[in-house]
């Protein structure tokens, strides 16, 4: 694909990372012209400056309102023929609204062109979900261990066991309880802290 | 039990009824389980109903509108069988704006023919001076606060499209732009004036029921399709948000629904400045001034749920006048046929009301007539639309 043929793309992300894995994806597959932009103080200026093909916004970007204001009113940017590219394909609409992504596709565009794209945008979207997840249940785990460390010391303390036989009730508990340790665990600390 | 509901809203006061509706046990009292989902901006609302992804949602109006007719955006089909909200809106000023509009004022402050004519001057000397034009920040392009302030600027001469300059801004971005001299005023819903005012940077300047006695904000919407496979569960909501909202209205039970919509889940604010919008009694400006309106957000009172196509009919004129569509019988006609009068009827089991609702009271403008909306839009000077 040629400078030329390789529709402008922007790409309104907040976050760094995300709009990395994007634009990365993006020039892989041969879209050579991607801009990111992360101000949205300036967002619509930098738009008509860059004067895009197509934009691509993140679903949880406040700023989508914005934009629908520019195509109501701009005269400066060509009228979006449609946010997704055809009506009937509500199967890609759903993935990609599921997944967390927003196109906007300006007039002129073949609709052969886009669907790469965003299919492109839906499967790097969700992988950056994963990671995320991946990301927040690897802090929760390591959360859970220092709330389960506390919760045992107080046990033994309390009730006079041993490190093991704190664990032990402490996991039986959450499974009579059908909870998870860390929650029962954090319950042992807040009563010790109540009646302090 | 029906399967469980994913309902969407914008953090607002006029989603009260449909916040206290679920957290205060009404929708469950219908049988209904509802998961309420928060969201960010009104495009995101619009997208995720139209696609199935919520059962119902906290909308603006003018976008269950602009749906059904395909303004702006995919066209899918809404019905509105309750109103979440009439009036709710007010236009704050920055300290400078007020001070400049202040010393042109020519009779009562409140008066908004006055103020109108008022802010016909300030831009004009603005103008005279060189100044850069005066930036107005409302929600969406199809949204009341886009309609109250054009129809309040035009009255005074204002042409909201050359004069000054209107801008969306997520409503949590208001106060900050209003801050940073971004905008020089805003039309919103709450709490953001009130938070404006309590910054010490903003005064509000009117109430938009100062603007139009009785004017639709937010519907409850659902796509119309789905509102014809579940009649059932149709009449759960609307009587789930009626009960909700004779709660709401309830003086005894402000402090509570106030206290529920504070949540930092839900609203996520201050419960006491929840109250104020609740009971129409709002600090207008830095210094303290109160004012108190009976009419600044309707939730129960006067038969403000049920929806009224006259307002839906009212709203299509206002994308008319401004250019956002051209004035075809059909497009009143799917306009009103938004606003399901009927299906909040036949949820209470009641007829119609014989006596129609309170009018709009529009402070300027011929009465509005919903059969002849080319009169009506000929009346007024200033506009962009075509003939």
């Amino acid at each position: 694909m040629s400078a030329e043929q390789s529709p402008k793309i922007v790409i309104v992300d907040e976050s760094p990372i995300r709009a990395a894995i994007l634009q990365e994806g993006l020039r892989e597959a041969g879209f050579t012209q991607v801009v990111h932009i992360n101000e949205m103080q300036s967002l619509l200026a930098r738009i008509y400056a860059v004067d895009p093909d197509i934009i691509l916004i993140d679903l949880e970007n406040p700023s989508r309102d914005v934009l629908e204001a520019m195509f109501q009113v701009s005269r400066a940017v060509k009228r979006p023929i449609a946010m997704f590219v055809d009506q009937s394909d509500s199967a890609s609409i759903q993935a990609s609204v599921e997944a967390g992504v927003s196109a906007y596709i300006v007039d002129g565009l073949k609709k052969e062109r886009i669907k790469p794209i965003l299919d492109l945008c839906v499967s790097r979207f969700n992988a950056f979900a994963k990671l995320q997840e991946e990301l927040e249940r690897t802090k929760s785990q390591l959360e859970d261990r220092k709330v389960i460390e506390r919760a045992k010391g107080i046990l033994m303390k309390v009730k006079g066991l041993n490190e093991d036989e704190a664990y032990v009730l402490l996991r039986s508990t959450a499974m009579r309880e059908k909870k998870k340790i860390g929650e029962i665990a954090q319950s042992i600390i807040t009563a010790s802290e109540m009646l302090k | 039990m029906t399967p469980p509901l994913r309902i969407g809203f914008i953090p607002l006061v006029d989603a009260a009824a449909l916040i206290v509706a679920v957290d205060k046990g009404f929708a469950a009292a219908e049988g209904l389980e509802v998961e309420l989902v928060r969201e960010v901006s009104w495009s995101n609302v619009r997208d995720k109903l139209n696609i199935g992804l919520f059962d119902a949602a906290h909308l603006l109006a003018p976008v269950a509108i602009a749906s059904s007719l395909g303004l702006g955006h995919v066209k899918v089909p809404i019905a509105a069988p309750f109103n979440l909200g009439i009036n709710g809106n007010a236009i704050t000023v920055s300290p400078a704006l007020h001070a400049a509009l202040m010393e042109e004022i020519d009779g009562d402050r409140f008066d908004p023919m006055v103020t109108a004519k008022a802010l016909a001057k300030v831009v004009a000397k603005r103008r005279k001076a060189g100044a850069e034009p005066l930036t107005f920040g409302m929600t969406f392009p199809f949204s009341t606060h886009n309609y109250q302030l054009r129809f309040w600027m035009a009255a005074g001469g204002v042409d909201p499209d050359e004069d000054v300059r209107l801008v969306v801004l997520p409503p949590p971005y208001m106060v900050d732009s209003l801050k940073s001299g971004h905008v020089d005023a805003f039309c919103v819903g709450a709490p953001w004036n009130s938070i404006a005012v309590d910054l010490g940077i903003g005064h509000i300047l009117h109430f938009v029921s100062d603007i139009l006695v009785r004017a639709a904000e937010k519907v409850l919407a659902v796509r119309q399709v789905w509102a014809e496979k579940n009649p059932d569960t149709v009449a759960a909501l609307v009587r789930a948000a009626v009960n909700a909202a004779a709660f709401i209205e309830d003086p005894d039970n402000r402090t509570e629904a106030a206290r529920i919509l504070a949540q930092p889940e839900r609203i996520g604010v201050d419960a006491e400045v929840i109250q104020r919008t609740l009971t129409g009694r709002l600090k207008i400006s830095p210094d303290g001034t109160i004012r108190e309106s009976g009419r600044y957000l309707l939730v129960g009172r006067e038969e403000a749920g049920r929806p009224d196509p006259v307002q839906a009919a009212w709203l299509y004129a206002q994308m008319v006048r401004w250019g956002q569509t051209a004035l075809s019988p059909e497009g009143v006609k799917t306009a009103m046929a938004v606003f399901r009068s009927d299906l909040y009827d036949a949820a209470l089991g009641r007829r119609p009301p014989e006596q129609p609702p309170v009018p709009f009271g529009a402070f300027a403008g011929p009465t509005f007539d919903p059969d002849n909306i080319r009169s009506h839009l000929e009346a007024f000077e200033v506009g962009r639309w075509k003939a």
